[in-house]
């Protein structure tokens, strides 16, 4: 199984017409994934090689049923989009955009909660989610994730997310979902939310984590897994040597006062009995370690 | 974007927040001209982006002319924890009968935002939340629904802010938290908020940190640009588009994607080195991008080699390789140049790059072999 898409989940891309949005939808589309539809406002009707285009979310999803939206539009509108894609009947939207104000973002998310609970957003400024096989929402390269679990994949950075499907990959071992949840102060879905349905996710036999600098979601989830996680964990945390007060490239990503600081994470996570790696090699030796002798 | 105190006072001021009378000062002359112009007596406070300010005797009372340059003259070029001062804020001197403390923020946790309101102000929050907690009143804050009069009214009491302080302090927080959120700052924060022995309150300091993101609807922040930067080579990284962090190290670091760059900097250090910068070249990684960032690291007198670590999602590794080339063929680098390259076209990217391999540009299969090779380069 995989958390939160699946074979079966029909994807509309919201900036389906512009660069981006048609270059990681069509690749989207190509590694198997249901890409149902595309909307951009005034472009309805149209298509984007065969992918029908709607006016509205609303519209598209009566027209597809679709259930999951790609949002791929510039900072400034990427607030309105995730709230259209909520009225208009979407359950799991996934937000790849960066730059947008950390305002915004923390309206943004308060709304959905207060108004749409059963709306789960993920990102902003992440990778998206693969399932490996199955359906592939957002800018990862397919080709370097290996389907068939049984390794559950959560991860702040995006890049550092590649890296750890690789480590993972050329040893063959697989992975059953690899969610980014991104890099910005008001992420959509934390860490929890992923290591509790991996948890309750049968095929999700172990869980890699990679946490960076900024923030406590590393040491809440620390918390969670030493009261709910059954499942082996192994993380890394990135930032060891980031400065005090400087954003470290994301957003989210600062060490202010004493707090956030990478050392602090690790400390926390290895109290909680999860396997705290020095870098994404090691880590990915360690999983690779674990999985073989299940 | 960190924020000079006096810059701080002037956005605090755009939102109505009443703050002291005064002005910046580059010079001895420059100060005196606004100690006469606002009336003695004033205070003298030097213009740096760190905490600690006074006990570094980098704020000072003048009574008069003679003193103003006395204090001028000392305060100016004054190194506090590294920083040197350039630039001072000349003020009013203000009678102070209580000092209050009063900022906003994110709470990341709660995914809200947090007020914080103390009658313990003029101290560092830190020591009073470590010491006495219970002196600050924490206000969860609805990002959809805001703080409005009423609720501040019920903080300021909950706070037991003096009597007399409660009703301005209430309205001022409400402009405070207006230039929090309208303002697009990831911190507002007023320390010390005094009560003056006339009963008017007003913000005695700032600290105000701008959110970047929020960039695109603030064209009032390009004046606070010029004097963003205190390290030439970020000035320069900036200038060129880079997303780049100045370091003391030895090891010069190009990398795509923050997370990478970030565990690039740990695994140098792993290995016994230290890097250089922080440099994120984020996705698209073409000749132009290449050559900046190669130009903006070997302007650094410092770096002796440099590691270029490329994991290719959406960066296609054949176009990286491409980059490098030409960016060579366009700058002069002065220290070897350690690659590692791995992801989308990895062997088309190798492939362009091995006809060019010497002892200044190489190649090693991983992330920690790259590591290695440009630390014991640097070392």
């Amino acid at each position: 199984m995989s958390i939160f898409v699946d074979e079966n989940t029909k994807v509309i891309v919201q900036g389906l017409t512009g660069g981006q949005g048609r270059f990681h939808g069509l690749r989207n589309r190509d590694y198997g994934t249901k890409v149902v539809g595309g909307v951009t406002p005034g472009k309805g009707g149209g298509d984007v090689d065969a992918i029908p285009v709607f006016n509205s979310v609303r519209e598209a999803v009566e027209a597809t049923g679709a259930s999951a939206s790609f949002v791929v539009v510039p900072p400034k509108f990427a607030s309105a989009a995730i709230i259209e894609a909520a009225e208009g009947g979407i359950t799991f939207i996934v937000c790849i955009t960066e730059g947008i104000p950390a305002h915004d973002e923390a309206v943004t998310f308060n709304r959905l909660v207060e108004d749409f609970p059963g709306v789960r957003l993920l990102g902003p400024n992440c990778p998206g989610i693969i399932s490996p096989g199955k359906c592939n929402i957002g800018i990862t390269s397919g080709d370097i994730a290996l389907a068939g679990g049984p390794v559950g994949i959560v991860s702040r950075s995006g890049t550092l997310t590649y890296q750890a499907l690789h480590e993972l990959s050329v040893q063959g071992v697989g992975q059953t979902t690899c969610v980014g949840i991104g890099g910005d102060p008001v992420p959509g879905t934390n860490f929890i939310d992923c290591l509790s349905a991996f948890q309750d996710d049968p095929e999700t036999k172990a869980v890699m984590m990679i946490g960076e600098i900024g923030g406590s979601e590393e040491e809440r989830a620390a918390e969670w897994i030493k009261h709910n996680m059954t499942k082996p964990v192994v993380a890394y945390v990135a930032g060891v040597t980031a400065p005090p007060g400087r954003k470290m490239g994301h957003a989210g990503a600062i060490i202010s006062g004493s707090k956030g600081t990478a050392q602090a994470k690790m400390d926390a996570l290895a109290e909680a009995g999860v396997h705290v790696c020095l870098n994404p090699t090691e880590a990915g030796a360690k999983m690779v370690e674990i999985v073989k002798a299940m | 974007m960190d924020l000079f105190e006096y810059q701080g006072k002037q956005y605090f001021a755009r939102y109505g927040i009443a703050v002291s009378p005064g002005d910046v000062a580059d010079t001895v002359e420059e100060a005196l001209a606004v100690a006469e112009r606002i009336g003695y007596p004033v205070v003298i406070k030097a213009q740096v982006k760190v905490g600690g300010r006074g006990k570094a005797g980098g704020v000072k009372l003048a009574d008069n002319a003679e003193e103003v340059r006395e204090h001028a003259g000392n305060i100016l070029g004054l190194d506090i924890k590294g920083h040197v001062v350039r630039r001072l804020w000349v003020e009013r001197s203000s009678d102070i009968e209580k000092e209050y403390y009063a900022s906003f923020t994110l709470d990341r946790p709660n995914k809200t935002h947090l007020g914080m309101l103390s009658a313990q102000g003029g101290v560092e929050i830190e020591v009073v939340a470590e010491e006495n907690p219970e002196a600050i009143s924490f206000l969860s804050i609805d990002p959809v629904r805001g703080l409005d009069l009423e609720t501040s009214r019920r903080w300021v009491a909950e706070a037991e802010l003096d009597e007399v302080a409660r009703e301005q302090a209430a309205a001022l927080l409400v402009k405070l938290y207006d230039c929090y959120t309208q303002g697009d700052c990831d911190l507002a924060e007023i320390n010390p908020l005094i009560l003056t022995p006339d009963h008017t309150v007003h913000a005695l300091d700032a600290k105000v940190t701008l959110d970047e993101n929020a960039s695109y609807r603030h064209p009032e922040w390009e004046e606070y640009r010029a004097d963003e930067f205190e390290d030439p080579r970020e000035k320069m990284a900036k200038e060129r588009g880079l997303n780049y962090i100045g370091l003391d190290g030895t090891v010069g670091i190009i990398a795509n994607g923050a997370g990478l760059a970030m565990s690039t900097l740990d695994v140098v250090n792993q290995v016994g080195g230290t890097a250089a910068n922080f440099l994120d070249i984020g996705g698209g990684a073409d000749a132009n991008v290449m050559a900046a960032a190669l130009e903006v690291i070997n302007a650094d007198p410092n770096v002796k080699s440099i590691f270029v670590n490329i994991f290719g999602g959406i960066t296609r590794v054949d176009e990286v390789a491409n980059g490098v080339l030409e960016a060579l063929q366009r700058v002069s680098i002065a220290s070897p140049i350690v690659l590692r390259l791995d992801g989308t076209n990895a062997v088309e990217g190798r492939g362009i790059l091995a006809p060019h391999l010497n002892d200044h540009l190489i190649t090693e299969p991983t992330m920690l072999d790259a590591a290695r090779r440009a630390v014991a380069l640097a070392n």
